[in-house]
């Protein structure tokens, strides 16, 4: 009953997702006030519906519902209830029908905090998102339907969620990512709604703003979550592999950011007003990119859905109507006239255009490596090539090391004109404290110097010092502490988050140069009583034990790690195996640290009681995270600056009035 | 011959379950620290080629324990990195190597990027270089100027940034 | 900034959408193309699956024939078995095998039970005759011409529409007379 509650509610929801991509914008064509208003309550029942069908799908999840095939293929009556919850994401319709229900969401939030803008402007946008909605939810109920019955004969059991997914990480990283990924749906559906109007200006990007920081916010979250989440949960130790699936979260991320950072030209400035407009399609294209690159299986990956070719064709099709549409409308109606707004070679405006070329020439360099095998078979009639890590990082990491060099002078630069010399006098002195603490920093901790941890201290100090000569500039002529820090406090929460992404891009770099660099393991036989010494610690193997979990029995062994003779972590890898898919699993354990982290994995038993062990010391590698979520608090910092609350309303008719004379 | 059926059941549960991939864990000993950096670097850059995208290093299936071994003993028998690379590229092809070989079918994939960077430096340079040549804007009417004041009245009250 | 050179990002996307569209038609990214095709059989020295006795590239020579590599715990292979017997019953073509990382006893006693198409087997125990090939998991099938030289690889099992649509047409332009044997 309730499955058929859901797929009901699915349909229902899919009809209001109709009236929404065509009742508002039939109502701003006739220029008719009342059919245009209904955006809003087409959005707030297209929400309810879809939330219930979601609701009903976790339903049948908790409550063990085998008839349906999708809880069979991905749940069993062992499973804990959080995993019995997150398991509806665990595969693919299911992730779908959350991707659906968090559109909704975005709409609705839409619909419900734009009041600063005009009724037309809001049911265009409005109009376009429930249009993507319809894609959305007709690709769910055509191909990839969650609440297909297996009958008559329903399954005893089910097949157990994938014993890889059984954690934490599935509860946390999939939604985050998925707000991310779907939200830059908003700055695209302003992007073609201003396309549509007519009315590309300034103000249209203060309105994209906030959702695009938003949006950002939780894409880069989502992102640090899968890397940490593969970094345990795999047993390697490593954390990014630039696999199809991770970088087509990436693309959206690296032109989110670029787009984040033409909005503020845009909205300052006036100018490059077709170009964000670009990237606002873009950054979304590339999100439809990378949901197709998940679910088709044209492209190989260990993260990848079941693969299907005919959800495969139907997201492509998809993908060429909205994004071809898009650009369509892009090259007929994107203003070809230059904006009256000039500025120097030495500006704000030019030092975010070169971040917009770093970024998007290393967006386009990640898609090319992500799409090559398939460029290649074709060129070559059949041929298989690999592009993997040693080509990705070869043309990345030279342009990141561009893009962190900028951005310690790029919020030192007025807008439209900068005195070089001025720049120079603010940054000299960063500059030589950059370079000194580069160079002594890793030969004092260390005892060497190697490039990539030179460099990154460096790189790190530049950025972070940059910003703190930029704030005491600013409050330069209060007098006194708290005179000083009231005035950083009226900067607003936009210089704020701005500050706080930017030590995060900093942090995250630090991290990967540092741990990348310094990173050492072992692997090792070893029987019970043996230890081994990795750095200035001591691993002493205790043998292995049994067992029992709640849907799996497995070898526990125990290390004890002794640092100067004292010991500071006992850890227990384990060896799973799974009931009811039969499957083996490493489950490492990792004594974490804010500046490094100790990580054992069991491998084989090798006779005798003894094991083969794998032992990493791996510094500074929290440090990758910890920046993606700063990345995150500064996004949505910024998003919450004020300027961007409802404009009050005796501000709105004195406006409007002038706007109107 | 146990270790030989052990091996085998082994190889018959990880055939079964080729969506896992978990680190598989040898003890190679290696006469140099030298050459056990080189090996690792190895099984980073090598495929594994039975896997949905997983290098030698990160890689359980059986196909990649031999292929490890393969290079390992390789290493030890002091044969060089450009050498091993080309034998196992001779029996598995292109496939097998994460770093794409520079040949004209991959020019573009090599070079592309750097030369998309250095276009859009171009245009960018084109673009200021413009602007310094351009001519001023035309004056404003009287109307236009007096539009402008009532509208930057309006405007300066409420904006803040 | 004209208005044609706005239509670039929609050339562009076409460009890629047409990309992925072709990768629906292209093959499994699984099935390697074999790196050793027009090469030479790679020598090697090992023995007889049925009695231990030493087998060497040479001894193979002198007709094209079918290169199988099977072992036990492979599922598929005992999938493909039936075929390779119906293939070795009805047509003039030599199958050799190679037990791959198997155990012999084992082996012995599974083509007893499901057959034993092949004139003879090479233990190919720890897999360095697998690699040699470019081998990666079983089954997968080649064919060597006359001369030793590879001329094909199936990775994958042999079933009826691959005999006929694929290596039956190989062995038929090498030269090799089909004759079906009298009923």
């Amino acid at each position: 009953m309730i499955p058929e509650l859901g797929h009901f509610a699915l349909i229902l929801a899919l009809m209001l997702a109709v009236l929404l991509a065509v009742v508002p914008m039939a109502g701003v064509v006739r220029r008719d006030l009342t059919l245009q208003h209904s955006a809003g309550a087409l959005s707030a029942g297209l929400f309810v519906f879809l939330l219930l069908s979601y609701a009903c799908l976790t339903q049948a999840f908790l409550q063990d519902d085998f008839s349906v095939a999708y809880v069979a293929n991905n749940s069993n009556a062992l499973l804990p209830w959080y995993y019995k919850v997150s398991a509806v994401w665990g595969a693919h319709e299911g992730s779908f029908l959350l991707w659906t229900l968090i559109m909704g969401g975005w709409t609705l939030a839409v619909a419900l905090r734009s009041e600063a803008l005009p009724t037309a402007m809001l049911a265009r946008v409005l109009s376009v998102m429930g249009a993507l909605t319809v894609g959305f939810i007709l690709f769910l109920l055509m191909t990839s339907n969650p609440f297909e019955r297996v009958l008559p004969v329903a399954a005893v059991e089910g097949a157990d969620l994938n014993p890889q997914l059984q954690d934490f990480g599935l509860i946390v990283h999939p939604p985050m990512l998925y707000t991310g990924y779907v939200g830059f749906s908003v700055a695209f559906a302003f992007a073609i709604a201003a396309l549509l109007s007519g009315r590309l200006d300034a103000a249209w990007a203060r309105w994209s703003r906030p959702w695009t920081n938003l949006a950002w916010a939780f894409l880069s979250v989502g992102i640090a979550l899968g890397s940490w989440w593969a970094y345990y949960e795999l047993g390697w130790g490593g954390w990014w592999f630039w696999d199809a699936v991770e970088n087509a979260s990436f693309m959206p991320w690296l032109v989110g950011t670029a787009l984040i950072h033409s909005l503020a030209v845009t909205e300052k400035r006036g100018v490059f007003k077709s170009w964000t407009v670009l990237l606002a399609i873009a950054a979304f294209s590339l999100s439809l990119l990378g949901a197709f690159i998940v679910r088709s299986g044209v492209l190989t990956s260990v993260h990848a859905f079941a693969v299907d070719p005919e959800r495969g064709m139907f997201i492509l099709v998809f993908l060429l109507l909205v994004v071809g549409s898009a650009l369509a409308l892009y090259a007929l109606r994107a203003p070809v006239m230059r904006a009256e707004a000039r500025y120097e070679g030495l500006s704000r405006e030019v030092m975010l255009l070169a971040n917009n070329i770093v970024l998007v020439v290393s967006t386009a360099a990640v898609l090319l490596g992500t799409l090559y095998p398939l460029v290649y078979e074709s060129l070559t009639g059949g041929g298989k090539i690999s592009v993997g890590p040693p080509y990705f990082n070869a043309v990345f990491v030279p342009l990141m090391v561009l893009l962190l060099l900028m951005m310690a002078p790029a919020p030192l630069a007025r807008w439209k004109r900068t005195g070089a010399a001025q720049l120079m006098s603010s940054l000299s002195k960063v500059a030589l404290a950059s370079v000194a603490l580069g160079l002594a920093l890793p030969l004092v901790i260390t005892g060497a110097l190697e490039l990539w941890p030179v460099l990154s201290v460096m790189l790190g100090t530049w950025i972070t010092l940059a910003l703190l000569v930029d704030a005491l500039e600013r409050v330069r002529n209060k007098q006194g502490l708290s005179a000083k820090l009231r005035g950083l406090k009226n900067l607003g929460a936009g210089y704020g988050g701005m500050v706080l992404a930017h030590l995060g891009v900093a942090v995250t770099a630090l991290g990967i140069a540092l741990t990348t660099t310094y990173s050492t393991e072992r692997d090792v036989r070893l029987a019970p009583g043996e230890s081994v010494t990795l750095g200035p610690r001591t691993y002493l193997f205790e043998g292995v034990a049994p067992l029992e979990g709640p849907n799996y029995v497995a070898d526990q062994g125990t290390v004890r790690v002794f640092q100067n003779g004292q010991p500071i972590a006992v850890l227990h890898p384990e060896k799973r195996r799974y009931l009811a898919r039969q499957m083996v699993m490493t489950e490492a354990d990792i004594d974490p640290g804010f500046f490094r982290d100790l990580y054992v994995a069991l491998g084989e038993p090798l006779g005798e009681g003894a094991w083969a062990l794998r032992v990493h010391d791996k510094p500074f590698v929290r440090w990758v995270w910890f920046g993606g979520v700063l990345m995150m608090f500064g996004g949505l910092m910024a998003a919450f600056d004020r300027r961007y609350r409802r404009l009050k309303l005796r501000d709105q008719a004195a406006l409007a009035g002038a706007l109107a004379s | 011959m146990k270790r030989v059926i052990l091996r085998a059941l082994l190889g018959a549960v990880l055939l079964a379950l080729s969506t896992a991939s978990f680190a598989a864990i040898d003890t190679y000993a290696f006469e140099t620290a030298a050459e056990e950096a080189r090996y690792k670097a190895l099984i980073d850059e090598l495929r594994c080629p039975k896997c949905l995208n997983t290098n030698l290093s990160g890689s359980d299936s059986p196909i990649s324990a031999d292929l490890r071994r393969t290079v390992a003993t390789m290493v030890q028998a002091g044969k060089g990195d450009e050498e091993i690379r080309e034998y196992l590229l001779a029996r598995y092809g292109d496939f097998i190597l994460y770093r794409p070989r520079v040949m004209p079918a991959t020019y573009v994939l090599w070079f592309g990027p750097a030369l998309l960077f250095l276009l859009a430096l171009a245009f960018m340079a084109r673009l200021v270089l413009r602007q310094r040549r351009a001519e001023a804007p035309a004056p404003l009417s009287p109307e236009e100027q007096a539009a402008l004041a009532r509208l930057s009245q309006a405007v300066g009250e409420n904006s803040k940034a | 900034m004209s208005r044609t050179s706005l239509f670039l990002p929609l050339g562009l996307f076409l460009l890629m959408a047409f990309m992925l569209w072709r990768g629906f038609a292209l093959n499994d990214p699984h099935e390697l193309p074999s790196a050793l095709l027009n090469q030479p059989l790679p020598d090697f020295q090992k023995t007889r699956l049925a009695d231990g006795a030493p087998v060497a590239r040479q001894d193979l020579l002198g007709t094209p024939f079918l290169l199988n590599v099977w072992a036990t715990w492979c599922p598929t292979c005992k999938a493909e078995h039936a075929e390779l017997n119906r293939i070795a019953a009805r047509y003039a073509v030599p199958l050799v095998g190679v037990n791959y990382k198997d155990d012999g006893p084992a082996a012995r006693a599974w083509l007893a039970r499901y057959g034993d198409p092949y004139r003879l087997s090479v233990v190919d125990e720890d897999g360095s005759l697998g690699i040699e090939l470019g081998v990666y998991g079983a089954p997968e099938t080649f064919i060597v011409d006359g001369d030793g030289i590879i001329r094909y690889k199936r990775v994958g099992a042999v079933d009826r529409r691959v005999w006929e649509e694929e290596i039956r047409p190989v062995l038929q332009n090498l030269g090799l007379p089909l004759e079906e044997p009298p009923a």
